[in-house]
Parts: C-alpha cells; structure tokens; sequence
C-alpha cells in the first residue's frame, strides 16, 4: 500500500494566476504610454516611474502594519497598474509631492483601508486621482500643449522634483487647456463647437495627440479582450453609450454638441473604457451587469462634461458607478440554469 | 439536429490523442468488495466465510430500493466479511473479501431468449438482479432510473473528463452492445425516440455505433461539442433537446432517461446472456504511472494491483485520484478496490500537483462566466465563507453539480468547489440537526400529550368507577339500613363523590364483617386496620 496526500479538486494544473493578469495589463498598456511619451515628452515615463515608486514603498509599509507578508506584492502586482493608469492621469510636469499624495490616497484609503487587494468598493487609481485634483486644482490642470516638447529631460526632472522651471520659460508660456477645457470654457462663453475647433489643438476627431493616444489604448485593450483578461461587454457599452447620447444631440444641434467621436477621442474616455471601467475588482461580475456598469459610466461622463464643474467626468463617472456596482450585481444575478425564475 | 449550447463550460486538454492500449487486468489473489457505498448502508449479506462462489455467485441483496445486488467478481473463496477502511479513514465499509482461486468458474442467470418480446417488468427484475448501477460515475441503481416511463431516451458517450477514455473504449469495442441494450431499455421505458451522444471528437467510437446500427434509423447517433462538462448528465440533456431538467429533480420529470454508455452495454449483457456486473472498464492514466491503458478490471481489484499492472508509479508519482482530473477525488492511498462507479484511476506527478498560491478573490467573473449552472461563484464563496446559509440557498448553492470549472478558471486560485462542498455538506447537517430537534420536539411534545391524556383518562376512569360504585352504594343502601347514605338526597354534585364514599366504605367494611363472620378469626392483623 502506498499513500498520498490529499487535496481538493479540479486536480488540472490552473491556466493562470493573478499575476499574469496584472502583467497583461501592464503590457496592455505599453502603446499608451509610448504614445503618451510621444506628444507629451519623457515627463510621462517620470511621473510613471515616480508613481510606481511611491506605489510599491506605500504597499509595502502597508502590509507591514496589517501583519501581512511583504511578498505578496510579487505575487500581486495590481498596485504597479494602480501606478500606471494614475500616473497616466497627471500632467507631466505635475509635481512629485502629487503622486505621492496620490499614491497615499490610492493605496492607503482606496485598497488597504478595505481591506486590501479585492476588498476594495473603489478604484484606486481613480481615487488617488479624484483627491488630488480635488485637493490640488491648479497643479493637476497644469498640462502642456501636446507635441510641445520645450523642456529636454533634466529639465522635466529638475521641474518634477523641484518645482522650478528653466530660467526663461514661465508656467503661462508652456502650459495650455486640453482641448476638453477648451471646449468646455469657450462653449460656457456662447462659442459654437465649429468655432471651437478651429483652434489648432484640435485633431480629426479629438484633440491632437490626445487622439492617437486614445487609439493606443484602444489597440492595448483589444489585446486585453483577445487575451481574455477582459471581456467585451464594458468597453462596448462605455464607446456606445457615449456615442448613443451624444450623437442625436449633435445631430439635432452641431453648434451646441460636440461631435460623438470629439467625446469618444478626448480626455480620459478611452483609457477609462479598456482599462479603469474594466477593473474587475470594483466593476460589475455578470456580463448584464457589465453593461449596465459601462453605460453608467458613459453617460455620467457625458453629464459630468456637459453640466459639471470639471472638463471631464470620466473619473468621477467610473467612482460613481463603483459605487453603485454591488447593487448592480444584486439585481442582475443569471437565471439559474434548471429554475424557472431569477434567483 | 440543431443542438443547444449548454452555458459556461471549457475546452480544456482533453489529454486522449494517442489512445491507449486496451487489456484485460489479470486477476489478484483477493478481491475486496464492499457490500455498500462508503458511510452508506451496507447490503445484507448472504454468504459466510469459507464458502466457496464462483463469479457471478450473489454476495448480498440490497436493503432497500435504493441499493443494488452485489455479485462475486471471480471465483474463489470468501476469506472474510467485515469492516475495512476504503477510501474515506472515517467511515470503513463492510467488504466480502474474496479468496481468487483462478478458476474463474462463472455462473449466469438464464438468458432471456428473445428480449425484445419480453415483459418490461421481467427484463426490470433481471437489471435489479444483476446488480446494474450507473457506471459513469453515480452509481444509481439503473432498475429504478429505468422504472419511470419516458418519452426520449439518451445514451450518454459524452466522456468529458480529460485523460479518462472508458466509455470510448466500450463504444469500440462493444458498440452492438451499447445499440441492443439501448433497445432493451427503450422497450423497458416506452421511450420513442433514441440519441446516442457521444463527443465530436471520438469519431472511431461514432464510426463503430454506425456500423453497429447499420441501415436501422430506431436510434440516432449525435456528437456534441467536447466542451468539459457536455458529458453531465443535466448539460448534455439541454444540448440535444433545449430543456432544462428542473433544479432538484430527477431528468425523468421532463420525460427523459439518461443512461451512460456502459450501463446501457452491462444492461444488454444482464438481459441476453444473464451475466451480472463484474466487470468494468476502467482507464489508467496520468503522467505518474508508467503505461497508461485501459483496463477491464474485475469489481473489488485493488488500486494498487491495477496500477501495477499498468506498470507501476512513475518516480515522481504524487497524487492519486479515483476519477478523472476535474471531478475526481484524491485518495489517502492506494489499498482502495475498483468499485461500479470507478471511471478511471489517474497518477499525477509533483510537477502537476505543485500548491498554487491561493490570493484574495479580484471579482474577475471568469468563474461566472464558465459556470454550467449559470451560478454567482464569487458571491456564493463570500456567503459560504461567512457562512451566511440564507444566503447561500438564495444563491441555489445546491444547484451546484462540483464540475470544478469555476475553481480551474480562477486566478486567484481559490479552491471555490471545495468551499462549496464545505456549504453543501454544512447545510446539509443543518438541515440534520434541525430535522433531529424536530424529532425530539414531537416527540417530547407526543409525551406530553400522551401523559395528559392518560392523565385525564385516569380521572375519567376514576370519575366511572366512583359512579358505578355509588350505584353499587345505593343496592348496599337496600341491603343495610344503617348506611347514613340513604338518608341523605344530597344532589349537589360537589357533594356527592364524598357522599359515595362514605356509602362505598361502609358497604366495604360491611362485605368484611360479612367475610370475617363467614370465616375463623386469623391470629394476625387485629382490629385498628379496620378501624382506620
């Protein structure tokens, strides 16, 4: 007679951890980011390298004063996409004390405050985000004009770090709205969208630069959906939400309403549709709630950019609705297989 | 025929390209058959130590309808009969332990000649005799499934298992078996319509059946997807007809009888040549042991037996499972016999069985997403782990048919079917409990009741008697006109029980004076007892 431990089923080696999860999103996000580097010049890959520094010390602290092994955060390295898609967020020249205050509030308060990695009812990233600008307005809008790229490296550094800006540029001379703040001020002055968008930081469809770092994102998420990682029902329902609201308005009145793809191609929408709306942790679980989360989060951003105080909605939208997520999931539970009715 | 997609399920590595080779297992010196399910009753038995069988010889009847008649797997002796520790340590099962002498002498039950003209009842008792349970795995007695009349019967070859290749081996091998006896149980039944379903890609088994069926169109032979679990019972039944067995119920309900391959074979070989089941087929397989293969193993032959057979454990042999590797169950150890319900005995090696680091649950939804049953994984985990019971029926926790899908899928490596099993054997013992304290309740409340009764009875009897006595009083009254009784009319009733029994002791002390009178004075008890 031999013997042998035993253990629970399915005895079939699992196809994937939680790490190969993480590690395809942060791939997933790598033509973002280059073309995020591209119109915005290295301050981009600073800010990321910063966050992510902060990220993993905090983390670390953290479960170190919860009594958990340091170590997990190799074998979980959703705090390094936390980094990644707030830094994504920032202005580049933004300075380093906001992505540590950041960083705090999104690893701090968003994740370890409830409980840690999974517990967590909000994204963090958006969290982190949402209290900085709040906190920090002016240094949160202080974005550069995209392609403009005055400052070489050391420059971008000394800027982060320091707050000082090379002897002969000013603030005023190198920042510049994003053409979602443009809109935004220039409509509030009685401006007709066709106007508006003569203004040379527009692109063909969103503002320039901020267009082709929108379709990057979009080629990161299609390789998220082709790798499973993420399923097709929240991008879908974020992209068509938006263009299902705003294209009868702009239809019936194009001096008033931006164009759909003007909302689609602008600001953080794109990003938020592939890879914040898409955190499973604080989404929706059954494929009719996803829906339901992904419209949510599109039509909130469209009132947030249209009635709201901000030019873009997109993070309060998806905070919102991670909010309203567990409700949602209550209530859109599958039928099931073998009952008449809905559990 | 248009099939219906069950939901969920996995196209997993079905590990069965090369087929492997088909032998019969040699016979051990002891064969070890439990006479019961292991924690379950065990059949009454009806051989002793010492007596010789032959294979086929019955061992024991079952207790009830839910058991099934065991037979001697070989010929030999019956060296013992009690207890041993299978496969559970906690619960051993009563075994015939059987001495093989390698004779191999068989005896039958008569052959029922012409099985298509016989009476269904009669070719029911024959199932019931022979000892047929389920062999894909469940075990239930056949005679019973079959004893419900049904409109469609389904002859389940979806062997979804990875590794495990039983059922189509059989469907090679034996596939005018499997045709005949799915006819014998459509007459049983009165089932019209026939499909035998088998996975797509087992297109030698597919192959064999049509041959087997040549030109006849009383059967159908369907494929489905080899999508893991087509072969369950429940999702296999929606991929042919679109319905969906109710949650709870037996497929019967709807009219439909669903009945693996190899049954329906052991069915057609108990009806037309009157053999018992002894015998199943049984796959050897994984990366730890040397040479996998297909066994026709006797009932009662040790796993170890087998797998040496097979050519023993490979070096880094690590796990041991009886079953395939998403249902199965692992072993403590290899002592245990190949029962009916054994489909395959798998090895895996250290490097398959290397512990995944478990981490919190990321509500990904892939769980959901795979689940047959539609069910919420991740929120019935959070209801099991707090053990929120309400909650886990309102999540239909015990619709739960423990395919493993959910479990295999998730990230985080969250053993979720062991949680649920957890649940359901909890909720279970709740229910236990309840239904125990239920028991005690009635039954301490029937005490109750019956004292009461009997109480009032007594007052009820005595109430009678002082009646019938003050009657008796009233005749006394005639007899001595001493009695102050007869004086007194006294008609309130508060009144009257004292009134009777003045009037009863009197006639009491009356009838002894009387008797005294009639018989000589006795030296012992004096007067002061009358006086009191």
């Amino acid at each position: 007679m031999r013997t042998f431990p035993v253990h629970g089923g399915p005895h079939l080696s699992p196809p994937r951890h939680v790490r190969h999860v993480m590690v395809d999103v942060l791939l997933a996000l790598v033509p973002g980011i280059a073309a995020h580097v591209w119109f915005f010049g290295v301050g981009v890959l600073v800010q990321l390298i910063l966050a992510a520094g902060f990220a993993i010390a905090i983390e670390a602290v953290a479960l170190r004063w919860r009594g958990l092994p340091v170590r997990r955060i190799g074998g979980d390295p959703s705090v390094l996409v936390t980094a990644a898609l707030f830094a994504l967020c920032l202005p580049p020249l933004a300075p380093w004390w906001i992505s540590l205050a950041g960083m705090l509030a999104a690893v701090v308060l968003a994740r370890h405050a409830y409980g840690g990695m999974g517990y967590n009812l909000f994204n963090p990233a958006m969290v982190g985000y949402a209290v900085v600008l709040i906190s920090f307005p002016r240094e949160v809008s202080g974005w550069i004009a995209a392609g403009t790229q005055a400052l070489d490296p050391l420059d971008v550094i000394r800027t982060i770090l320091a707050g000082d800006l090379p002897a002969p540029l000013r603030w005023d001379t190198i920042s510049s709205a994003t053409p979602l703040d443009t809109v935004k001020s220039l409509a509030a002055r009685g401006h007709m969208i066709g106007e508006i968008r003569h203004d040379p930081q527009f692109g063909d469809f969103g503002g320039r630069g901020w267009e082709w770092i929108a379709n990057a994102y979009a080629l990161g998420g299609l390789y998220l959906l082709w790798r499973g990682v993420i399923r097709w029902q929240v991008p879908v329902a974020v992209i068509g939400s938006v263009i299902a609201v705003s294209a009868p308005l702009w239809l019936l009145d194009a001096d008033v309403h931006p164009m759909p793809l003007q909302h689609v191609f602008s600001g953080g929408l794109m990003l938020a549709a592939w890879f914040i709306a898409t955190d499973p942790v604080t989404g929706c679980a059954s494929p009719r709630g996803r829906l339901l989360f992904g419209i949510g989060v599109g039509v909130l951003t469209l009132v947030i950019r249209r009635w709201g105080s901000y030019p873009d909605g997109v993070a309060f939208a998806v905070l919102l609705m991670n909010g309203a997520a567990p409700l949602i999931d209550r209530y859109t539970r599958p039928r099931v297989f073998g009952t008449g009715s809905h559990a | 025929m248009p099939l219906y997609p069950f939901p969920g399920g996995l196209r997993l590595p079905a590990g069965k390209d090369t087929l492997p080779p088909f032998a019969v297992c040699p016979l051990p010196e002891r064969l070890i058959v439990p006479l019961g399910p292991p924690g379950g009753p065990a059949a009454f038995c009806r051989v002793a130590p010492g007596q010789p069988v032959r294979r086929g010889t019955r061992l024991a009847d079952p207790l009830d309808a839910a058991g099934a008649a065991v037979h001697a797997p070989a010929a030999g002796v019956v060296a013992a009969i009690g207890p041993r520790v299978l496969a559970d340590p906690k619960a051993p099962v009563r075994c015939v332990e059987i001495l093989v002498d390698g004779t191999d002498a068989r005896e039958t039950l008569p052959p029922v000649e012409s099985p298509f003209d016989a009476d269904p009842a009669e070719l029911l008792q024959r199932i019931r005799d022979a000892g047929i349970v389920g062999l894909g795995g469940a075990g239930f007695p056949t005679a019973i499934k079959a004893g419900t009349p049904c409109r469609h019967l389904i002859v389940n070859g979806a062997e979804c298992e990875p590794l495990v290749q039983s059922d189509d081996t059989l469907m090679r091998r034996q596939a005018a078996d499997v045709i005949a006896g799915a006819r014998v149980l459509a007459r049983i039944t009165g089932a019209s319509e026939v499909t035998i379903a088998l996975e797509d890609r087992l297109t030698a088994a597919r192959a064999a059946l049509a041959e087997a069926l040549g030109a006849n169109t009383d059967l159908r032979i369907v494929t489905v997807p080899s999508i893991y679990p087509s072969g369950g019972e429940r999702q296999l039944i929606y991929s042919l007809t679109g319905q969906e067995v109710p949650g709870g119920q037996p497929a019967t309900a709807i009219g439909i009888l669903c009945q693996n391959v190899a049954t329906v074979a052991a069915v057609w070989r108990a009806v037309r040549h009157g053999e018992p089941l002894t015998a199943r087929l049984v796959t050897v397989a994984g990366r730890g042991v040397m040479r996998p293969t297909v066994f026709e193993v006797r009932l009662g032959t040790p796993f170890e037996w087998v797998i040496t057979q097979a050519g023993g454990y490979a070096p880094d042999a690590a796990r041991l499972l009886e079953g395939g590797p998403m249902m199965g169950i692992a072993q403590p150890h290899d002592a245990i016999p190949v029962t009916k319900t054994t489909t395959a005995i798998v090895v895996q090696t250290t490097s398959e069985t290397a512990p995944a680091m478990e981490q919190p649950c990321i509500r990904c939804g892939e769980c959901a997403r795979v689940c047959p049953v539609r069910l919420m994984p991740q929120q019935l985990l959070t209801a099991v782990r707090r053990e929120d019971w309400a909650q886990t029926q309102a999540l239909a926790l015990r619709d739960c048919i423990e395919c493993g899908c959910c479990s295999h899928v998730c990230p985080s490596h969250i053993p979720l079917v062991d949680w649920y099993r957890f649940g359901k054997a909890e909720l279970d013992r709740r229910i236990d409990t309840r239904q125990r304290a239920d028991r005690s309740r009635a039954l301490f409340l029937g005490r109750t009741q019956r004292l009461e009764r009997e109480q009032a009875e007594r007052v009820a009897r005595v109430a009678a008697r002082k009646e019938s006595l003050a009657q008796a009083a009233v005749v006394v009254t005639v007899e001595t006109p001493s009695a102050p009784a007869a004086g007194e009319p006294s008609p309130a009733p508060s009144t009257a029980p004292r009134t009777m029994d003045k009037a009863a002791v009197l006639a009491a002390i009356a009838r002894g004076k009387a008797r005294k009178a009639a018989n000589p004075p006795r030296p012992a008890p004096p007067a002061p007892d009358e006086d009191a």
